[in-house]
């Protein structure tokens, strides 16, 4: 069903490209966000500071898609799930070094990125959504049946090993830099791969899908990288999770969760560098101060979904971009 | 297992498929006219067995009313919606209109597991549906048996609208091309706005009959609308038939899986969809 596009995807801002100006500014943005991350745990929890990046990262691999490829996943809980059950397993059971668990749960997820990613990328807009929203049911289903899983209450106790055999994580502080330096790298990589040729594809193919293929691009194939690249970072989030809250649960797994995701890129800004980043702050942060007042929490997000579809859809980063674009002319 | 067991699995399989033929019927329609895949279905069938239960509870009306009066209040709470909300975004990516029912359903769900938890609440079947029936095979539940049908000729009525009357005619054309239907003088915004009042007031209706089945609980429709999902998927959204048939076509072979190979039966509808997406992505009665 070819259906018009009146207006593309959600998408970054078109207005006048300056590669300098661009790059000064997302300079500027990412001194800061370092700075403020480096800082963040003698501010706040650091166990609560470690869960936040876990959700920058996630958020920051669901944007690859949404943002950049232009494909809404529903369903990216099963990568985050999965990523998140496998390097518990890893830890506990088969005793795996703690970076060797967190690449297990990332590997784990860009298998399952790659077999979901070939059934899904053969729809497209809103049928692509629930193929996804539906795997990700079937692979909760079979979390709540797999006997490694623990059913509704989880895998418990996940051991944190020491660093490379050297580095004792059982201090928050250093668990918490490692948290914050494999973060920092998978944000650096993401931003590689939007800026690359490979990422300026598939903003053509977000935009134009159709002229994409007669230039000669075998777009599916760019859908499935970015599919599953995003999967793969997904899962090593998850996997990041296990860790530092040592279980894995159900509740990664579920569509709850995947709803979430989408949230917080909404919020912060889709098809923005740093949007996720911002919106995983918000939406986490407010998860956690308004924990006590039970399913208000469900209500507020439903809300905020709501304000943001109808009045904010640039989001928080989108917002502040156009605003300074705006200052500047 | 006996024969018996068989039989009750294919009943609750012709149950459940009646409730995804009027749910993902009342998508089709919605995302025809609309261009929006409206993800508070769930929480809208939901509603629709609440107001059964607050009917019942609060101003004693029975089944019957409930019946005509659920689908009416959330077909109309459905308008409002559309009147204030979707409206904005027909001229948007669809996208955004998935994205803001699926804040509608998180408020609604919300706010329904605010007020009555989330353990389920009981709601009793009209009398002269009590009883059972012996049909030398099986016994057969009379409520199960009115369901079955009554959701049966709700479809084929609502096919029947829409494939065969004038007012389906205006409908399908405005589907092709809204702003030649409207240049012909039919008030299309108004004929939007209804259209998304009658697929919810299915979902309700769905919902109506379901709350003396299973209980009445907050969350008893989000996880039918991802199963109704994988079911459009299926089915594809270019035919009223076809999703009739879908639908009741996966309930009936989800009751099977249920007896053969119980383990599985809660996938079985999404293992379907993915055979489905490698030799018809389209959906089996889908257009190109």
């Amino acid at each position: 069903m070819a259906q018009p596009h009146t207006d593309a995807a959600p998408q970054a801002l078109h207005a006048s490209h300056d590669p300098a100006w661009e790059w000064r500014y997302e300079r500027n943005l990412f001194v800061i966000m370092v700075v403020s991350f480096l800082a963040l745990p003698y501010l706040i929890y650091p166990a609560f500071a470690m869960q936040l990046l876990c959700f920058a990262l996630f958020a920051c691999a669901f944007n690859l898609l949404i943002g950049f490829g232009g494909l809404l996943s529903f369903g990216h809980a099963m990568f985050f799930g999965m990523g998140s059950y496998l390097a518990a397993q890893a830890a506990l059971v088969w005793g795996f070094p703690i970076e060797a668990a967190m690449l297990t749960g990332a590997g784990t997820a860009l298998v399952l990125g790659v077999v979901t990613g070939l059934l899904a990328i053969r729809r497209q807009g809103i049928y692509f959504a629930m193929v996804t929203l539906a795997f990700a049911q079937m692979v909760y289903f079979f979390c709540v049946r797999a006997p490694f899983t623990g059913g509704e209450n989880g895998i418990q106790a996940v051991p944190r090993s020491k660093l490379l055999g050297v580095v004792d994580l059982e201090q928050p502080l250093a668990m918490y830099y490692l948290v914050f330096v494999v973060f920092i790298a998978g944000f650096l990589l993401i931003y590689r791969i939007i800026h690359s040729p490979f990422g300026q594809v598939l903003k053509a193919i977000r935009e134009n899908e159709p002229r994409a293929v007669s230039l000669g691009y075998r777009t599916e194939r760019y859908k499935l990288a970015a599919f599953v690249l995003s999967a793969a970072l997904a899962g090593l989030a998850g996997g990041m999770k296990a860790m530092v809250v040592r279980n894995a649960s159900l509740t990664d797994v579920y569509w709850a969760m995947s709803g979430e995701v989408v949230l917080m890129t909404l919020v912060g800004g889709m098809g923005t560098v740093f949007g996720p980043v911002v919106g995983a702050i918000i939406i986490i942060s407010m998860q956690f101060y308004l924990a006590e007042l039970g399913s208000w929490v469900t209500i507020v997000q439903g809300a905020i979904f709501v304000v943001c579809v109808l009045a904010f859809r640039r989001g928080v980063m989108g917002e502040l971009e156009a605003w300074l674009r705006r200052r500047r002319n | 297992m006996s024969t018996q067991a068989l039989f009750g699995q294919l009943l609750i399989g012709l149950i459940n498929g009646s409730f995804y033929a009027l749910l993902s019927l009342g998508l089709a329609v919605i995302f025809g006219l609309l261009n929006v895949i409206n993800f508070a279905h769930g929480a809208q069938y939901m509603m629709g067995a609440f107001a059964a239960y607050l009917l019942l509870d609060s101003a004693g009306l029975g089944y019957w009313w409930a019946l005509v009066l659920a689908p009416i209040i959330v077909g109309a709470i459905g308008i409002v919606i559309a009147t204030l909300m979707l409206s904005r975004l027909y001229k948007l990516d669809h996208l955004y209109g998935l994205l803001l029912t699926f804040g509608l359903a998180l408020i609604i769900e919300g706010i329904f597991h605010h007020k009555y938890g989330s353990a389920g609440l009981p709601y009793s079947m009209p009398e002269s549906l009590t009883g059972v029936r012996n049909l030398g095979f099986m016994y057969l539940p009379n409520y199960r048996a009115w369901v079955i049908v009554a959701s049966l000729a709700i479809c084929l009525g609502t096919w029947f609208l829409i494939e065969r009357t004038k007012l389906g005619a205006y409908l399908r054309a405005a589907t092709e091309n809204p702003a030649l239907v409207q240049a012909f003088g039919v008030n299309v915004p108004r004929m939007i706005t209804l259209t998304y009042g009658f697929g919810v007031g299915l979902a309700a209706l769905a919902g109506v009959f379901a709350a003396p089945i299973y209980q009445v609980s907050p969350q008893m429709g989000s996880t039918l609308i991802i199963v109704v999902f994988a079911v459009v998927v299926i089915g594809g959204m270019g035919s009223i038939m076809g999703s009739i048939v879908t639908g009741f076509g996966l309930g009936i072979i989800e009751g099977l899986t249920k007896y053969f190979y119980p383990e599985a039966s809660s996938t079985v509808i999404f293992v379907i969809m993915a055979i489905v997406l490698l030799i018809r992505p389209q959906g089996l009665f889908g257009q190109r």
